[in-house]
């Protein structure tokens, strides 16, 4: 089970808004390599993890980047705030506002809703792996996209934090499929898989 | 302890806690990241308490209570003072 805890992993504080770049930061929620996807991806492939290590590397990362999302949405809900109509038809906000006003929906920068096709949860744990450290560094990309389009010290601090996990998440998960590996037929690691054969 | 102040102390003690967490879920036997682990884990305990008596509860199960339901009480942490 989950139990929720009131309050952000990272403060986010943003004094001004800027509806462009909220829609652009909501790619980290809903889009291809956003925190949904991420925590959906680990919590949803940890039942195939053969091992004790990885199970427990699976849940504390998709826990964590459920708290990811929550600081996206922060920082979309507060870069939202108090717009006139004329801000929203100026900035290009109008195609999002126009379906959800400025309530949080899960979509890419360019609108597409999120889908769970995002994401793979192969059922072995060498290829999940794989997949979970290609993701980090899809995210990390993300960040790194994201920290060039805005000079506002208020939005760069929670987004540096968020990229900084990124990398840490990719060095577990390096030593979470050197564990794997260690488990093996060190001769073929492919041999069987051992979520499946026996 | 200011309300902002102490729930940034919070902050800072989960983050060690995490970033333990995760490096000793492929290093169980680490002895020197346990202790960590315990050290902050018991600051951590002493800053939360100390927050909760005085703000309020950071989870529902922590309320405690007869009149009015705090949890629910503003702010919620995305909003702006909150942080």
């Amino acid at each position: 089970m989950w139990a929720y805890e009131k309050k952000l992993q990272y403060p986010v504080n943003i004094k001004n808004t800027n509806p462009k770049l909220a829609q652009a930061i909501m790619s980290q929620l809903g889009g291809p390599d956003g925190e949904l996807a991420a925590s959906m991806r680990y919590l949803n492939q940890r039942y195939a993890a053969p091992y004790a290590q990885v199970k427990g590397l699976l849940t504390d990362i998709g826990t964590e980047e459920l708290a990811h999302m929550e600081m996206i949405s922060a920082i979309i809900y507060q870069l939202t705030r108090d717009l006139t109509p004329e801000e929203i038809k100026k900035s290009g906000f109008d195609a999002y506002y126009v379906d959800h006003t400025t309530g949080i929906y899960p979509a890419s920068a360019a609108g597409v809703p999120f889908t769970a096709a995002y994401f793979q949860s192969k059922g072995d744990i060498i290829t999940d792996l794989v997949e979970d450290l290609a993701a980090e560094q899809k995210a990390r990309t993300t960040y790194d996209n994201i920290l060039r389009l805005t000079d506002d010290p208020d939005v760069r601090d929670p987004i540096k934090f968020l990229r900084e996990r990124e990398i840490v998440h990719f060095q577990r998960f390096g030593e979470g499929l050197r564990i794997v590996q260690d488990n093996l037929n060190s001769k073929n690691f492919y041999a069987f898989n051992p979520a499946f054969d026996k | 302890m200011a309300e902002n102040n102490l729930m940034q102390a919070i902050q800072m003690y989960d983050f060690y806690l995490y970033e333990l967490n995760l490096y000793l879920d492929t290093h169980p036997r680490d002895k020197q990241a346990i202790a960590l682990f315990n050290k902050y884990n018991k600051m951590r305990e002493s800053a939360n308490e100390a927050y909760v008596s005085k703000y309020g509860p950071i989870t529902a199960t922590q309320f405690s209570g007869n009149d009015c339901f705090s949890w629910v009480n503003a702010p919620w942490p995305w909003e702006r003072s909150a942080n």
